[in-house]
């Protein structure tokens, strides 16, 4: 592996580096740095819903939890309000995408609209969750009232939080892009891309989040009690 | 991750041209280095004023009518938790990490200026609530710098409804400030390295960076995830952390929670964090021995490869924090393995530093005496290490002087040895002028001795059994008169120690003041830091063209060799030129 190759170089021997080649692509090296800056972040979000969902399955195992599906009483047992809000969250992915796709072909109406849906629809998104969020509060759903209840506040108002950071970015993307000119060369397109690829991969990653949390979060307390097994608790 | 480095960065940072854009809203990772490393000494010097009124209450019980009970709890948690996070994580990584990575590596500044200035100003903020929960009623939390639950949130703790929020809080947005640093200084290594800057001939300065930050944003996490759901528990009523409980004879609300649970994330992050802060001091007195003893660092390979283990295997060790909260004894038991693992490559570190100064051309300067104390005090830290991770050893000792005493001198002492070894030693860089060798060495002295006056005797209040985080032990039977007459000792020599830290503030002022100016490589040492241009660097760093790096970073003393140290940016052949044409040269 080239990890164990570098770490076996032997840097005691000088050698004369060659004078540099014209330096990589300018654009391009930014989005690269900016790639690996969203790897590692992506890899702390990671660390974050990791830690919070093994809590979880420890806490679900002590005699007070109530999971919140598995018997048909339980409102997350027929989640079809969860599977609408899903739906809209992979549009949004979807319309990510497809900005994308346009703002690599230079087209900036479309970008525009693109980028437009997808804003539209992750605000919905995160609406439509705060809608599930009082519904379960008119059932006595609580907070505190039981673990349970508070860890679906927890994971979902965290994702929540996610998202709306990227909202941040992808609206300030969006005001770029409306500033440009439609006789913008190449380059300034690049970066748009660039920008755009970041913000794309992020939904999809923070959409494959939403989807681990929904399996978990709709599970019947038989299947916490084979993970938590899985995990040792 | 090994693709070679890339040269030119985009400079589209616009020079900076008022007074607020260059010093205040700098996106210079030079002036933001310095800004963190200002506000860390400040808090810094708040902790030390702490650790003095505890030590006033602890030699002269009851001597002082304005500590009570209370505010000892408060100042022991404040005083643990400012030194560990607001100090020495910040001024390591944000102060050393922002001003060396891109001097080291080569580059014009860190990848992402703008965010790196978001960085430091949130870490302000950080401070500046943490800070402020001295001055709400109740004043700031009591609970420990482990602030564990239940009683962090409980009435009976001393700032249980103000200060533990604020703490809370404070901590989560000291995390999201590191983040955004922490991000840049990986992206920075890995992009931005000039020509010929190969991860291995990176300095281990470097490294231990690198490594460390990399432990942050994987350890932190779990430190944030922690303080958001002991806030809800505290703000909201929901039972993570709290079972059911009767406090003040009554029956509180909570039900069912897991205190232990804390625990576990709590050092999931926090055994980490010592090593976020002793990798990055691991590597620069690395480098500051290699610099000052004229030699090569001993076993450079074998250093990065302990940086990178000792990385690896923090994340296996937390629960040896947890031996007498219960655990089954197989956890126990590796725990305890996996600890004793973690020693070898640290005691190949130790074996390197001291293999370093064998037989090399030794200069006893301040930053050297400073790096050579840390070897002392780091190796006795270490090895009183190994006695508490054992469970059979730790069980009586837990929760004792002789634990105080050891994470002092491991992970108190030994980084600030390390840092007053930097600050020595890249002062010159950062202002352009020589702090005074005189004071200096008094400086030095006197902390060295004072810390082992402090430090080892608690060893043996440890051994009799005085608890820590107790504010009086009058009228304990099981611990002699004596131990009183020591606890005295110790406080007398923690004042000699904490005043003689002004003598370092006033070595500061006195040369910055000064008119003398520093020669351009004072130390003659050979990394590529002190290679720029212009001696402080400037904006940008290198000029119009950066460097090209044709070896290591150790080169000090080559046979053959013109100068007893070749720069990194000097090419193979002219470091073997006759003297003449090399002096011509290099000037
Ligand atoms: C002259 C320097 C210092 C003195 C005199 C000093 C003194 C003390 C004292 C008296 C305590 C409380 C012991 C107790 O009652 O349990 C304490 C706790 C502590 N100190 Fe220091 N200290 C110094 C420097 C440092 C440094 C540099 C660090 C950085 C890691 C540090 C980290 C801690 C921690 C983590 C605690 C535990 C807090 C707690 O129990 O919650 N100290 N120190
Ligand atoms: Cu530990």
């Amino acid at each position: 592996m080239s990890f164990f190759a570098t770490l076996s170089e032997k840097p005691w021997l000088a050698t004369d580096t060659a004078q540099p080649q014209p330096a990589m692509n300018a654009i391009s090296l930014l989005n690269n740095q900016k790639r690996i800056a969203l790897k590692f972040f992506l890899a702390v979000v990671t660390v974050i819903f990791s830690l919070f969902i093994i809590t979880f399955l420890e806490r679900s195992q002590f005699p007070d939890f109530q999971a919140l599906a598995g018997q048909p009483w339980q409102p997350l047992s027929d989640p079809w309000r969860l599977w609408l809000n899903t739906g809209v969250l992979v549009a949004a992915s979807v319309a990510m995408q497809l900005a994308l796709y346009y703002a690599r072909t230079g087209r900036k109406r479309a970008v525009l609209a693109a980028t437009g849906v997808a804003l539209t629809l992750t605000v919905q998104f995160i609406v439509a969750q705060l809608w599930v969020w009082s519904l379960l509060n008119d059932l006595g759903y609580y907070l505190a009232s039981n673990p349970a209840n508070s860890y679906f506040y927890l994971f979902t108002a965290v994702h929540g939080a996610h998202l709306i950071g990227g909202l941040l970015v992808l609206a300030w993307v969006f005001i770029r892009v409306s500033r440009k000119s439609l006789s913008d060369t190449q380059q300034s397109w690049a970066r748009v891309s660039g920008n755009l690829s970041l913000c794309a991969n992020y939904w999809h990653y923070l959409l494959g989040i939403w989807l681990v949390l929904f399996a978990l979060l709709t599970s019947s307390a038989e299947t916490y009690q084979l993970l938590a097994a899985l995990c040792g608790f | 991750m090994t693709h070679t480095a890339i040269a030119e960065q985009i400079d589209e940072s616009h020079h900076p041209s008022s007074f607020i854009t260059r010093y205040i809203w700098s996106q210079d990772h030079k002036v933001i280095a310095v800004q963190y490393a200002i506000t860390a000494i400040f808090v810094g010097l708040v902790a030390l004023v702490l650790s003095g009124l505890m030590r006033l209450q602890l030699g002269f019980p009851d001597s002082f009518d304005f500590i009570d009970p209370a505010s000892y709890l408060q100042f022991v948690t404040m005083h643990g938790m400012i030194m560990v996070i607001y100090l020495l994580t910040a001024l390591l990584l944000g102060g050393f990490g922002n001003y060396l990575i891109p001097l080291m590596i080569g580059a014009r500044d860190m990848v992402f200026p703008y965010l790196n200035m978001l960085s430091f100003w949130m870490y302000l903020l950080s401070v500046l609530v943490l800070m402020s929960s001295f001055f709400i009623s109740g004043g700031p939390t009591g609970a420990g710098w482990t602030l564990y639950p239940p009683q962090a949130i409980l009435a009976g703790t001393p700032g249980y409804n103000g200060g533990i929020i604020l703490m809370l809080v404070s901590l989560a947005i000291f995390i999201v400030a590191f983040t955004m640093g922490g991000l840049n200084y990986v992206t920075t290594i890995l992009q931005a390295r000039t020509h010929g800057m190969t991860l291995m001939r990176m300095p281990l300065s470097i490294w231990g960076i690198f490594v460390a930050t990399i432990l942050g944003l994987l350890a932190f996490p779990a430190l944030l995830v922690s303080a958001i759901m002991m806030l809800l528990d505290k703000l909201a009523g929901t039972s993570f952390f709290m079972p059911a409980i009767v406090s003040l004879g009554e029956s509180l609300d909570y039900n069912g929670g897991s205190p232990v649970l804390f625990q576990h994330l709590f050092w999931f992050f926090g055994h980490p964090e010592v090593y976020i802060v002793a990798l990055p001091a691991f590597g620069m007195v690395s480098d500051v021995l290699s610099v000052h003893a004229r030699k090569n660092i001993f076993g450079y390979r074998m250093m990065v490869w302990a940086i990178v283990a000792i990385g690896g295997l923090s994340f296996i060790v937390w629960a040896h924090h947890m031996y007498v909260s219960g655990m089954n004894p197989v956890f126990g038991f590796f725990f305890a393995t996996t600890t004793l693992i973690i020693a070898i490559p640290t005691a190949i570190k130790v074996y390197n530093w001291v293999l370093t100064l064998w037989r090399g051309n030794i200069r006893l300067t301040t930053p050297m005496l400073f790096a050579i104390g840390f070897i002392f005090t780091f190796t006795h830290g270490g090895l009183t290490g190994l006695f508490l991770g054992n469970v059979v050893i730790d069980l009586p000792l837990s929760d004792t002087y002789f634990v105080v005493a050891h994470f002092h001198m491991v992970m108190g002492v030994s980084p600030i040895m390390v840092l007053f070894a930097a600050i020595y030693h890249w002062f010159p860089l950062v202002s352009g002028k020589m702090l005074h060798t005189g004071l200096g060495k008094t400086h030095f002295w006197i902390t060295f001795l004072g810390t082992y006056a402090i430090y080892l005797p608690m060893h043996y209040l440890g051994f009799l059994g005085v608890p820590r985080r107790y504010y009086s032990m009058a009228g304990t039977d099981f611990i002699p008169e004596s131990a009183q007459t020591l606890n005295a000792g110790i406080t007398v020599s923690a004042i000699i120690v904490g005043v003689a830290q002004l003598l370092f503030i006033i070595n500061v002022i006195i040369s910055l003041r000064s008119d003398k100016k520093a020669a351009h490589n004072p130390w003659e040492a050979s990394s590529l830091e002190w290679q720029t241009p212009q001696i402080p660097p400037v904006h940008g760093n290198w000029g119009a063209k950066l460097p090209v790096v044709h070896r290591w970073a150790y080169d000090y003393c080559v046979p053959g060799a013109v100068d007893d140290f070749t720069p990194q940016n000097v090419p193979v052949d002219a470091a073997h030129l006759s003297e003449g044409e090399a002096e011509g040269d290099r000037s």
